[in-house]
């Protein structure tokens, strides 16, 4: 079931940062976020996730979706190894899924190392790692590859996306060289063309 | 061999600040020349090795000991329960902060006085030990909650991790410090405070009560004695308790 957003509306201290927004996200595929910073594409995800509270509007399509997330930041138990801070979030994924996992995003070494001391980029694939894992029928992705080089962000995507088939993605980017990585078949543009390059995508 | 030496470097210096301390002790009491006033070290130590011979001072240790213990832990589980009610429903918080204020304002004296009126004198100590050790439990363990990271509870939502989870992996590591800040505080209160309940309130067979009588007897080394073994036994108990939080969190963990 396609996911779909009528109507919505969100402010933050009376600046309005949705307003009367509608899309639809299909079920299956991947859709982009993009637009200038501040037009509220982390709001819309943290609307998707149920953080948030539309002031008006609608949301429909949610209903029996297994949901997982990477977040802008990394959100991992900070004091747990790699491989615990995936048991800890993925519980049914069994010991040979969550290596594999690891091994895929190139953290083979670093499964029982503490995610307070990983690097940024081993940080972000940990985070990718445990989205993929959870096997969601919708994940949400905000700016997923922030941080990675090329060729990393590469190898990520297409772990992301052969893990991920069937699903539906939503992903928030700013670089329009990330949609296509994820397969990404429409874009939804937020915002005015106040960024060159996301009005050229478009 | 090489842990045993260095752990025994560390130690070295502290080992010879507390000599120094008993050296100093000792030199004052040999000046005054005064058992009455102030017993030497050495003495201390010859009595408490009679009084350690003696079924009676074993059964006053007990009995203060799991008296005072039996506060503690009330203190502690009803401190960690009211406190995650507290930041679960603000109301709670609201009804405890008079209470909690005049807990932590009153004076162990006065309170013992009162509560003798209310529950026999056995029971004095646990009561008196709880009253003091109640707020910073509370205090400390509302705080640690409350810094608890709203980032990662929210990933927790995303991926539905259960309660179980939650609380083993962001609630505790976040409540941890301040519990440990919290035991560590409380364990040395309630064995000042619940010692002091049972000199006011005399109970049969226990430390106070002992401490009591050594004053009117004018017994300066028992009560030297006394004092003495209440410190040890809290500086144990409170390393005990440090020690098997420190392994619960470890385990809690490991699941």
């Amino acid at each position: 079931m396609d996911i779909a957003v009528s109507g919505l509306c969100k402010s933050f201290d009376g600046r309005p940062v949705l307003e009367n927004l509608s899309a639809v996200f299909p079920d299956g595929r991947c859709t982009a976020v993009m637009g200038p910073s501040g037009q509220g594409k982390t709001t819309l995800l943290r609307i998707l996730m149920g953080l948030e509270k539309a002031d008006a509007g609608t949301v429909s399509g949610l209903e029996g979706k297994r949901l997982a997330a990477v977040f802008q930041e990394d959100r991992l138990f900070p004091h747990l190894s790699a491989r615990k801070n995936l048991r800890a979030a993925c519980p049914a994924a069994s010991e040979e899924e969550i290596l594999q996992a690891l091994e895929a995003l190139g953290l083979g070494e670093s499964l029982h190392q503490r995610a307070a001391s990983m690097s940024g980029g081993m940080k972000r694939r940990v985070a990718i790692a445990r989205a993929a894992l959870c096997r969601p029928s919708l994940l949400l992705l905000d700016e997923p590859f922030r941080g990675l080089d090329a060729e990393t962000r590469a190898y990520t995507a297409a772990y992301l996306r052969k893990q991920t088939a069937g699903a539906a993605l939503i992903l928030v980017t700013h670089d329009p060289a990330e949609p296509p990585l994820l397969g990404a078949q429409a874009t939804l543009y937020l915002g005015g063309p106040a960024d060159p390059a996301a009005a050229e995508y478009r | 061999m090489t842990h045993f030496t260095t752990r025994a470097k560390r130690r070295f210096p502290r080992l010879l600040a507390a000599a120094f301390w008993l050296a100093l002790w000792q030199a004052f009491s040999m000046v005054i020349g005064q058992e009455i006033l102030l017993v030497s070290p050495v003495s201390v130590c010859l009595s408490l090795l009679e009084l350690a011979q003696t079924a009676a001072f074993w059964a006053s240790a007990g009995f203060s000991f799991f008296k005072i213990l039996s506060g503690f832990l009330l203190s502690v589980s009803t401190g960690v329960l009211l406190a995650a009610a507290g930041c679960r429903f603000p109301a709670v918080d609201i009804l405890l902060h008079p209470a909690i204020s005049v807990m932590k304002a009153m004076p162990v004296a006065s309170f013992t006085i009162l509560a003798l009126l209310w529950v026999r004198s056995e029971n004095l100590s646990i009561l008196v030990s709880f009253t003091m050790a109640f707020p910073i439990v509370y205090s400390n363990i509302r705080e640690g909650i409350l810094t608890a990271s709203r980032e990662l509870l929210e990933m927790a939502a995303v991926f539905q991790l259960g309660l179980w989870r939650r609380l083993a992996y962001i609630y505790l590591p976040a409540v941890f410090p301040f519990f440990l800040s919290a035991v560590s505080l409380s364990v040395g209160l309630c064995w000042k405070s619940g010692i002091a309940a049972e000199v006011i309130g005399q109970p049969a067979g226990s430390i106070g009560g002992a401490l009591y009588q050594a004053k009117i007897f004018l017994a300066t080394r028992e009560l030297f004695a006394w004092t003495a073994v209440i410190a040890a036994i809290s500086m144990l108990f409170e390393r005990a308790v440090l020690r098997l939080a420190g392994r619960a969190r470890r385990r809690l963990e490991e699941t």
